[in-house]
């Protein structure tokens, strides 16, 4: 096993230099950590928060410039911006840049993240008006065009990004059409219930939401500008505007031929962030974090791959411990995560998307503001905080703790009786 | 009358604290202990979740109480612990209705509303400082602390001046009803009825006036509602002004004597504080944790709780010991230091969770005013009595009398 670093000649190259990158370089230096740290990333920007992107950025309240995230000491890192990785030598531990760059590490960080997942037909996806939101160039134009107030905005996918632009666009005014091929908005992230009671609520907001439905063809003029789109219920819409939110795609074809292992889920890694060889075997010297990291968690079967802000900033800082301790921290945190939209705060914990069953525990879902755990096999695996966040804690710990389901809380604003519904059960990941 | 001004710092230790564990609680209820409870606290907290003889389970833990601050098996209505009910104000109440009165309340009390009074606690010190005259002695209690947040409370609900006189008497009395002691005499029980009574008339015809009469007070604006609150009427209006009052008034009296009485014991950085002004801002925080007006809140288990290696049942009364959590050498360093310039600070001091101060925002803003008032008009202050004499209250807790002799008073 090789040493962990503690002179100033040891090489960390952090390759993605977004949120995960700048959190685990600032875990480095925090840590003591005096050697070299290379930031590759494949933008051209320093490290900037994703979040506003589909929310503030779009409805035009904050400029994408201002975006930058914040630096909280002088890293005293060398940065290679605007320059991804093209591939990876583990055996002569170096990481081939796009410009030909070849950079030499002794522990690398695997930190590329997700890319919007395009429209599957490269033509159509190619026309003027059909846009992704990952980036900051994408908010900047996609904010542009909502500006300029299209007749009609087409929103495809109803996760929550999809649901977070049509929140914004009728914030604006403008008509929008979800077109969503399962049978509820949210339902991946949430369940058919809530994401049937999301659906109600985009409906009330004046929504035009057609689930079950899907986008069968993206229509352009002659000049390449999208101009139509035709549904799966027959209908023609007239939009120069299509947001494709179907979801992302981890970036590790960089990663092809490296040995390590790697798949649509991402980069397999051990509880401490190691990626894992083809043979199973962890690599002390390369580790993953991150939205493109899937890694067993204590609390849930199969492999887990989150693609949150707070995983990101909490694997990112388990990845700088192993880096300069070895094997001694598990990333054991609970996947949390957030989302605005209709005037509604929802905060997620655990895995709802997970669950086999679903129950409101507190408040009322009437009155959009309440408390639903999720559970799987008789415990408690999740639970969904809607104009409640302070709620959330306590059922961190009732996941941790592996309560029963439904648990016993009697809360005083708990529904008279409390329902539990059964959900279909989705795979395991 | 006895000198003892020289206690500059007072470790706190647990060496002197024999009583067994489940007797801790009865002790810090204990008026003999209200001087220094911190040991009691310091002793409780070596088990965060501690079942007391009598049935009642005391959290003392910071991790512990921030957890049940969250907890949805936890109820402040206490009739869910066998307790008879309260005065059913918010504090003592659940979600939904918790949530609905406090939005009512919140939609009127805002930051503009509480900055409209800043330059009513500047006249108000002002005011108090100039009565103490020429005099080289001075009840802190009798002459700042307990006239001036009547005052600016009467001066927020609408309150004519001549009528404050009559609130003090009250709000003295009601105070006592945030301690569950088995040991009130049915002397003061009748005491408290009879203040009840006394209030509830008044703010019946206050009310009844407003409802004829609207004005700019926090009166008015609660019948009116607004935006983020429906109008509250008829008894729910009546209990949550009274609320207003008990729980805005004490606590601030406590916080004004508690914060000059620390600054005395510590005359090191009551001269920093001098050179210092700016210091105010942590400095009043840290006086929150460090010698908080709301030491404890009872709260009812729902459900039965598993924490800290036990299982607190349904039903059981629950001690919230928040003065206890703040002292947590688990959360806080040197926790039993007063250090003015503590950041961060997050302490238990303005509770937590959904029932957390309301008044937190003016109780600052009162501390921050009057405070580095006394320290610049008193000249030469010294403490003729350490410690004090303490009210009994437990839950509410601070100094009856803060005599304090001084050379004079600046203009």
């Amino acid at each position: 096993m090789s040493g962990y670093p503690s002179s100033r000649s040891e090489r960390v190259v952090i390759v993605g230099a977004s949120l995960t990158g700048l959190h685990a370089a600032d875990a480095l230096r925090d840590g003591g950590f005096t050697g070299h740290i290379t930031l590759v990333g494949a933008e051209p920007h320093p490290p900037y928060d994703r979040p506003p992107l589909s929310k503030r950025v779009l409805a035009g309240r904050m400029s994408a410039d201002s975006t930058g995230l914040p630096q909280r000491q002088d890293l005293d890192a060398h940065w290679r911006l605007g320059n991804a990785a093209v591939a990876l030598d583990r055996d002569a531990r170096t990481v081939t840049l796009e410009d030909g760059t070849t950079l030499g590490f002794d522990k690398l960080l695997i930190a590329t993240g997700t890319r919007a997942r395009r429209w599957p037909d490269p033509d159509e996806a190619a026309l003027t008006g059909v846009l992704s939101i990952r980036t900051r160039e994408d908010a900047v134009e996609l904010q542009a065009r909502l500006a300029a107030r299209p007749g009609r905005v087409l929103v495809i996918g109803a996760g929550f990004v999809g649901s977070e632009v049509a929140s914004v666009c009728r914030e604006l005014g403008l008509d929008v059409t979800v077109v969503e091929r399962s049978a509820a908005p949210l339902a991946g992230a949430l369940g058919a219930w809530a994401g049937t009671a999301a659906g109600r609520l985009q409906r009330r907001h004046g929504v035009d939401l057609r689930t079950d439905t899907s986008v069968v063809e993206l229509e352009g003029d002659a000049d390449g500008r999208l101009r139509r789109a035709r549904l799966s219920d027959g209908a023609v819409l007239d939009v120069d505007v299509a947001v494709v939110a179907l979801g992302a795609v981890r970036n590790v074809e960089w990663l092809a031929g490296s040995g390590l292992t790697v798949d649509s889920r991402g980069v397999r890694c051990d509880p401490y962030c190691r990626a894992v060889d083809a043979d199973g075997r962890p690599c002390d010297d390369i580790l993953a974090a991150g939205d493109v990291a899937c890694w067993p968690h204590p609390l849930y079967e199969g492999l887990l791959a989150v693609e949150h802000w707070d995983n990101a900033v909490r694997q990112a800082r388990v990845a700088a411990t192993t880096i300069l301790h070895g094997p001694v921290r598990e990333h054991t945190a609970l996947p949390t995560f957030w989302s605005n939209q209709f005037g509604l705060n929802i905060k997620v914990v655990g895995v709802p998307g997970r669950a086999d069953q679903v129950a409101v525990l507190q408040g009322s879902v009437e009155r959009a503001a309440f408390v639903a755990a999720y559970g799987r096999g008789g415990r408690v695996i999740g639970a969904l905080a809607v104009n409640t966040p302070r709620a959330l804690d306590a059922y961190a710990e009732m996941i941790s703790r592996r309560m029963s389901f439904p648990p016993d809380l009697n809360a005083a604003d708990a529904p008279d009786p409390v329902h539990v519904l059964d959900l279909a059960v989705p795979a395991a990941g | 009358m006895s000198k003892s001004t020289g206690v500059a710092s007072r470790p706190v230790s647990v060496s002197d604290v024999s009583t067994p564990r489940a007797e801790l609680f009865a002790r810090v209820l204990d008026p003999a202990s209200r001087a220094n409870p911190y040991p009691l606290y310091a002793a409780l907290r070596s088990e965060p979740v501690s079942r007391q003889s009598d049935g009642t389970w005391v959290v003392s833990g910071f991790d512990e109480i921030a957890a049940l601050l969250h907890d949805p098996r936890i109820s402040s209505d206490m009739t869910n612990a066998g307790q008879s009910a309260g005065g059913q104000s918010l504090i003592m109440q659940d979600p939904p209705n918790h949530d609905r009165l406090r939005a009512a309340v919140m939609g009127r009390f805002t930051p503009e509303v509480v900055e409209s009074l800043r330059q009513e606690v500047h006249n108000l010190i002002d005011g108090l400082l100039d009565a103490v005259g020429s005099g080289t002695s001075l009840d802190l209690v009798e002459e700042i602390a307990y006239p001036l947040p009547v005052s600016v409370i009467c001066a927020l609900l609408g309150i004519p001046p001549q009528d404050e006189a009559r609130f003090h008497g009250w709000a003295d009395t009601l105070a006592r009803t945030l301690d569950l002691d088995p040991t009130m005499s049915r002397e003061e029980q009748a005491a408290i009825d009879h203040a009840f009574t006394e209030l509830h008339h008044y703010l019946e015809n206050l009310v009844a006036d407003r409802a004829e009469h609207r004005g700019d007070d926090l009166v008015s604006g609660l019948l009116t509602g607004g935006d983020r609150g429906e109008p509250l009427r008829g008894q729910e209006l009546l209990i949550t002004v009274r609320l207003l009052l008990i729980a805005g008034h004490e606590t601030t009296v406590n916080l004004i004597t508690n914060g000059m009485l620390t600054l005395l014991r510590h005359p090191d950085i009551l001269e920093r504080f001098r050179r210092e002004p700016e210091l105010v801002v942590p400095m009043v925080e840290e006086l929150v944790r460090y010698e908080p007006s709301v030491q404890f809140r009872y709260r009812a288990a729902l459900a039965d709780i598993e924490i800290a290696g036990t299982t607190i049942p349904r039903g059981s009364v629950v001690v919230l010991l928040l003065a206890a959590g703040s002292r947590d050498p688990g959360h806080f360093t040197d926790p039993d230091s007063f250090v003015p310039d503590r950041i961060p600070n997050e302490h238990f001091g303005f509770g937590g969770g959904i029932h957390y101060c309301i008044g937190a925002p003016l109780a600052r803003m009162e501390a921050q005013i009057v405070l580095p008032e006394l320290v610049r008009r008193l000249i030469n202050p010294r403490l003729t009595m350490d410690p004090p004499p303490y009210r009994p209250t437990a839950a509410l807790r601070g100094p009856r009398h803060l005599w304090i002799e001084v050379d004079g008073i600046r203009p």
